[in-house]
């Protein structure tokens, strides 16, 4: 059954694939070099750049249907099969499949095999789950898009990475998994290839991820060296007789846990957007939305969260990793959701969001308090896909259109999605007894028990960000949905999505509202202990549980408030008084711009680390292999060798009396070097 | 005055020297280029003979006889290219034969 989860999404993207390159190959039956030419002859007219998807000039490849059918029902399989996973893990015994050797070099044995605790059980079907429903959604979504079978493909492949990762039992196939994953978001952000941004943010994010992947490489190295072996079990059992010792690296003696857990967490910052290594995750929103809800709201991002989960046993021996994570977590969580206040296109809204919510997962874990983090993980998955595919379904509504400021009394057009952005707002916000209440408190809770030196910033960083969460949340509710239409030409022919979009959001509404309370227990309650077994580490001295359940009342109200509060200033900003934001921008010039430009981030990071790489580009190509290579190096010498050639040549006039001058000369030269040598020796 | 072997070896040397410079620094047309080439011949002959008469010695009358046939039949071949090459390029002018330029 196991095999069939994680198994089952590659036998869809396999044969999505071959529908898809017989599609190609139908299309441009001369090969690729006819590619070339379509792709620069397509305009690029002003509808394309901000258009989400582009007309459909070319008619879908056969069996465009058959391939949306094979991969989605394959994943509800999965996802079906996953729900039974989750019940008989959860509250039975662990497993672990053994599928195939993989590395064998030295002492050095790797097997790929499936670990299947309760961790893996909760990703499996946060993963199936929103994929499944991702999958279907992207039928009605992407309808007019001539590449679907690709589409699919790339979807249900990613799909595989991502259960490769959750189901890994060692760092090998985590890391495996890891890439995997940051390959198909590449790909996925890059789906429209014809658009100059997507390809740009494809590169952006491809290679921001490859900076935290050095430093997870190298943790896994680390880890290597000390224990002398990838695979959990091992590594865990080794891991309490690691403290204290150092490594030796040049002049410095480091602590090697600390190193080992920041390196690792260096990975985990960039896959899932963390302060210093976010700028990628906002400008990924140029891939499909579908792709966005998926891969940059419910799953991808959240792999770093789960793999400090899942390297909890290390995690919890490293104090100074710990609060290096609470830090960077609460750090994200506020910077996001400021710059959050004051975008304007809907879906980068919506990814600030998300890039604070991870703050938060990062923030429980950094704390000890893994499985309020998964909590906040798994209900995370179903608000925020939830407003990912809202989203784009009013996108879809307004043709293309995602700034909100053009938007405006979307309400009576489009009801039923309009709902479920509330449902989805309401559950992001932490509505009481909504899913996201019982998640979102209890960090915050667990951010004010705990007794790391962090301690202060972290909670007044979550309960800041608790309430700019709701205004910007409800900013982009009021704007879009309530006052009067910006836009009338794109208001009017403004119409409901079909049902192949609506029920996808229908269901995820109903997992944001459900997803809290049945669950919270397990989470965030007594039964932790049962229900996650081995799978999360819990040190001796870790009371963090019990702890946050003896906070002050005023600290677990804190978050409705806040939460209220965000509210009551949304609404007085964005209907009593519209005029209001704009003053206020205008008072605060400087910070308005300082939010807008995202901290200036995206600048800093120009200035600091493209441009100098681009210059020592440059120089190395002009001078170093230009100026250096082409002019002494290989191609240099064959240039000298032609030049002195070319004067040889001019030698050979053709004319017989200078062939037979030179003979002559030749002839002259011989007898008399004999007759002197002779007459010398002689 | 009698006729010494110098005599004879000044001959050979003008008619030998004026084959050379026939060669190189005619600039009209093949066929002196091959009279001078008979005259070089020529004069190697002339040596031969004179040796052998010298030196009592008939290998180098022999030999004589073989470079007149070998003569012979390098004008026979020679004239006959001429004639062919005129044929296909209209001219026999050394200043126009020069195919092989690099």
């Amino acid at each position: 059954m196991y095999q069939a989860i994680v198994f089952l999404p590659l036998i869809g993207a396999i044969v999505a694939g071959l529908i898809s390159l017989a599609g190609a190959r139908a299309r441009h039956p001369g090969g690729s070099a006819k590619d070339h030419k379509d792709y620069h002859a397509e305009p690029q007219s002003g509808a394309a750049a901000h258009a989400d998807a582009h007309a459909a000039e070319e008619p879908a490849a056969a069996g465009s249907r058959s391939a949306e059918l094979i991969t989605t029902v394959l994943l509800f399989i999965a996802m079906i099969l996953s729900w039974i996973a989750f019940v008989s893990i959860g509250f039975g015994q662990d497993a672990r499949v053994q599928v195939a050797p993989w590395i064998a070099v030295g002492d050095l044995r790797i097997d790929w095999a499936l670990r299947i605790d309760t961790l893996t059980a909760v990703m499996l079907v946060v993963v199936t789950t929103v994929s499944a429903f991702v999958h279907l959604y992207s039928i009605g979504y992407m309808e007019e898009d001539p590449y679907r079978p690709r589409f699919f493909s790339y979807l249900s492949l990613f799909t595989f990475a991502m259960l490769a990762l959750v189901t890994s039992d060692n760092l090998a196939q985590l890391f495996f998994g890891w890439e995997g994953v940051g390959l198909m978001s590449y790909l996925l952000i890059g789906f429209w290839f014809h658009k100059p941004e997507a390809n740009a943010a494809a590169i952006k994010a491809f290679v921001v991820n490859r900076v935290g992947d050095f430093g997870f490489a190298l943790g896994i190295f680390a880890v290597f060296m000390m224990t002398n072996a990838v695979d959990f079990t091992t590594v865990f059992a080794q891991a309490p007789s690691l403290t204290g010792k150092t490594i030796h690296f040049l002049a410095w003696d480091v602590d090697a846990l600390t190193l080992i857990c920041l390196f690792l967490f260096m990975g985990a910052m960039g896959k899932s957007a963390q302060f210093l290594l976010h700028t990628w995750l906002p400008d990924a929103m140029e891939g499909p939305t579908p792709v966005s809800a998926l891969i940059h709201a419910a799953t991808m991002v959240t792999a770093g969260v789960f793999m400090v989960a899942r390297l909890s046993p290390l995690f919890e021996l490293a104090p100074v990793a710990q609060t290096f994570v609470v830090i960077i977590g609460a750090t994200t969580a506020l910077f996001a959701a400021t710059v959050g206040l004051v975008q304007n296109d809907i879906k980068r809204i919506v990814a600030y969001s998300t890039c604070s919510q991870l703050g938060y997962m990062f923030v429980a874990m950094g704390v000890g308090a893994y499985s309020v983090g998964m909590f906040h993980l798994f209900t995370h998955a179903f608000f925020k896909a939830l407003l990912f595919l809202g989203s784009g379904s009013v996108i879809m509504a307004m043709h293309h259109e995602q700034d909100i400021w053009k938007m405006g009394g979307l309400k009576d057009k489009i009801p039923f999605t309009y709902a479920m952005m509330v449902i989805g707002t309401l559950a992001l916000t932490g509505f009481p007894l909504t899913a996201g209440y019982f998640s979102k408190d209890a960090i915050i809770e667990a951010a004010y028990a705990t007794k790391n030196p962090a301690m202060i910033y972290a909670f007044a960083c979550t309960v800041a960000a608790a309430a700019l969460t709701s205004f910007y949340s409800w900013r982009l509710i009021l704007v879009t949905f309530h006052g009067h239409p910006h836009d009338r030409a794109h208001y009017e022919h403004a119409h409901e999505s079909p049902m192949v979009v609506l029920v996808p959001l229908a269901v995820l509404a109903a997992g944001s509202i459900l997803a809290g309370y049945p669950f919270k227990d397990l989470f965030a309650g007594e039964e932790i202990k049962d229900f996650f077994r081995g799978s999360l580490y819990f040190a001796q001295s870790n009371h963090i549980i019990e702890d946050m359940h003896h906070v002050p009342a005023w600290v677990a109200v804190a978050p409705t408030v806040m939460m209220v509060l965000g509210f009551l200033v949304a609404w007085q900003f964005y209907i009593r008084k519209p005029e209001l934001p704009g003053e206020l921008a205008r008072q605060q010039e400087p910070l308005y711009r300082f939010l807008l430009n995202k901290w200036y981030f995206d600048e800093l990071y120009d200035v600091l680390l493209v441009r100098p790489t681009l210059w020592l580009g440059r120089l190395l190509w002009k001078g170093g292999d230009g100026w250096l290579i082409d002019g002494f190096g290989p191609d240099g010498v064959s240039a000298r060798v032609l030049d002195v050639t070319r004067n040889v040549v001019r030698l050979q006039t053709g004319y017989l009396y200078h062939y037979a001058f030179a003979m002559l000369i030749g002839v002259a030269a011989l007898i008399t070097w004999f007759i002197v040598r002779s007459g010398g020796a002689g | 005055m009698t006729i010494t072997l110098g005599h004879y070896l000044t001959v050979a040397a003008i008619l030998f020297t004026l084959g050379i410079f026939g060669i190189f620094l005619n600039r009209k047309n093949v066929i002196v280029i091959m009279m001078s080439i008979e005259l070089i011949l020529l004069a190697v002959n002339i040596n031969l003979v004179a040796f052998s008469s010298f030196l009592g010695d008939l290998v180098g009358q022999i030999f004589a006889l073989l470079v007149l046939t070998v003569a012979a039949a390098e004008a026979a071949i020679g004239l006959a290219i001429l004639v062919v090459y005129f044929r296909n390029r209209k001219s026999i002018a050394v200043e126009d034969i020069n195919l092989m330029k690099g």
